[in-house]
């Protein structure tokens, strides 16, 4: 189709100038930012600094009114015209949400089997069968007839990441996915997201689980009122952090 | 007049067989209206959070014109007033069900709206982000959910459209309360008539929260 899927070195997302405002406020200020094939980027930064902001843009869940996104080959252009490739991008780029977001009127195996057969137009018993090795794979196997609301928070977490995977997506998306949770079920989504990396997953990932984020990010991003102000390895950025409102802000989480 | 008045068991059960040939007809109207006001809900309560304001506008001017002016008045309008606009008369119970369809309409929009808006907006962003196009979230996610919230609040509209269809006894629809009217015409038990009237009443609104409480049981699994 274009080049950039051809070329194994080209980056998957690419954003260039963009500029997002909500009313006269700011939000994203010249985002400049690739994303290489297999790197799992963390953006960290305080609350209302624009980094969840940053994430949905890639995915056009929110619209931005200067520059250009080109996820994998198809570019997104400002105030939400992307008409097909938006469509193709969504299709292409999974995405966990803060909240999980998972459907409580279906089970947990029609969560993971919607996507796949009403999208791709599997059949039913071929996306079944990816719906299986996924829950499996996320240890859910066994609650797959339940519905959400029977679930714990980590467990629909790991269903809402299964649900996302059912679509073999080239990148992943994660808004905050375990600030929703119970400290006690942290782990057992961070676990899952851990694995998902050494496999290779190209991820995007807003969190403020520092720990997790030095052990799996190739790259921290730091975002302040709506710009990439410092951004490097996890030792540069956490270790040795150049900017000064870097050093506030993580002084202020790195305390406790 | 008889002043120790005795409440006549047996005239009352005697009008029972006349009464009942008017269930038919409420049933017909209440139903039948019920179904296209549903319809009708359906199509107007989505114009009337369409993007667009050219949608937006229509449906609210009709939900306005139509949830702010009595049943009666609908009813008597179409009945005796379209006639002379169209040149032929229209069939009473053709104009109850237009009535009643035309009222619960404009209701249920309003409680479709409420409904699709009451989803959260967490599902219809899940839904786009695995690459569903924006029908197919709402068919298969904001839909089903928004339904199931609505199953209340349409029993409601259900009822009192049931109820609604008794004003058309004025038009002649041999309904509930006009079976009651001529049977007492002749027998001259009101009380007793108006007793059993209301009774059937009664049991078709029992039946029908019965039905909607089984379906709402239902429906709250997985929620």
């Amino acid at each position: 189709m274009n080049d950039s899927q051809q070329d194994s070195t080209a980056p998957i997302v690419t954003m260039e100038k963009v500029n997002k405002y909500f009313g006269s406020l700011h939000v994203m200020q010249d985002i400049d930012l690739e994303i290489a094939a297999g790197e799992v980027v963390v953006i960290v930064g305080a609350s209302g600094s624009g980094k969840s902001t940053l994430i949905r843009c890639v995915n056009g869940l929110e619209e931005f009114q200067s520059g250009r996104i080109i996820v994998d080959g198809n570019e997104l252009t400002p105030h939400g015209k992307g008409g097909k490739s938006l469509q193709t991008i969504r299709t292409e780029v999974g995405m966990v949400f803060q909240q999980f977001n998972l459907f409580p009127h279906l089970s947990v195996h029609a969560n993971v089997t919607l996507a796949p057969e009403k999208v791709r137009g599997l059949n039913n018993a071929k996306a079944r069968e990816i719906a299986d090795r996924l829950l499996e794979r996320v240890g859910i196997s066994n609650q797959a007839d339940k519905y959400p609301s029977q679930l714990s928070g980590g467990q629909q977490q790991r269903v809402a990441l299964a649900r996302a995977l059912a679509m073999e997506p080239r990148l992943m998306l994660f808004d905050e996915p375990t600030s929703a949770l119970d400290p006690e079920m942290i782990g057992e989504v961070l676990d899952a997201m851990r694995e998902l990396a050494n496999e290779g997953m190209t991820m995007m990932i807003v969190t403020h689980e520092m720990g997790f984020a030095r052990e799996v990010a190739d790259r921290v991003i730091f975002v302040h009122d709506g710009r990439i102000v410092e951004e490097g390895t996890p030792q540069e950025v956490f270790d040795h952090p150049q900017h000064e409102r870097t050093q506030a802000f993580l002084s202020r989480v790195l305390k406790h | 007049m008889d002043v120790n008045f005795q409440f006549d068991w047996q005239a009352a059960i005697a009008s029972l067989p006349h009464l009942l040939t008017g269930i038919p007809w409420t049933l017909l109207i209440s139903f039948g209206g019920l179904a296209i006001g549903f319809l009708i809900g359906i199509i107007f309560g989505l114009l009337r959070i369409s993007p667009l304001r050219l949608l937006r506008w229509p449906a609210t001017v009709y939900i306005e014109i139509f949830r702010g002016t009595p049943v009666l008045v609908q009813v008597l309008f179409i009945f005796y007033g379209l006639p002379q606009l169209i040149g032929g008369p229209i069939n009473a119970v053709v104009a109850g069900i237009a009535a009643i369809a035309l009222n619960a309409g404009a209701y249920i929009s309003e409680i479709v709206r409420g409904g699709v808006q009451s989803i959260e907006k967490g599902q219809r962003e899940a839904g786009l982000s695995l690459g569903l196009s924006r029908t197919d979230t709402f068919r298969y996610i904001i839909w089903p959910q928004a339904l199931r919230r609505m199953i209340p609040a349409l029993g409601n509209q259900g009822i009192v459209s049931i109820k609604d269809t008794s004003l058309f006894s004025v038009i002649g629809v041999g309904e509930l309360v006009r079976q009651g009217q001529v049977y007492i015409a002749t027998t001259f038990t009101a009380l007793e008539v108006y007793l059993m009237v209301a009774l059937l009443y009664l049991a078709i609104t029992l039946s029908l929260s019965f039905a909607l409480r089984l379906l709402e049981r239902k429906g709250l699994v997985g929620q």
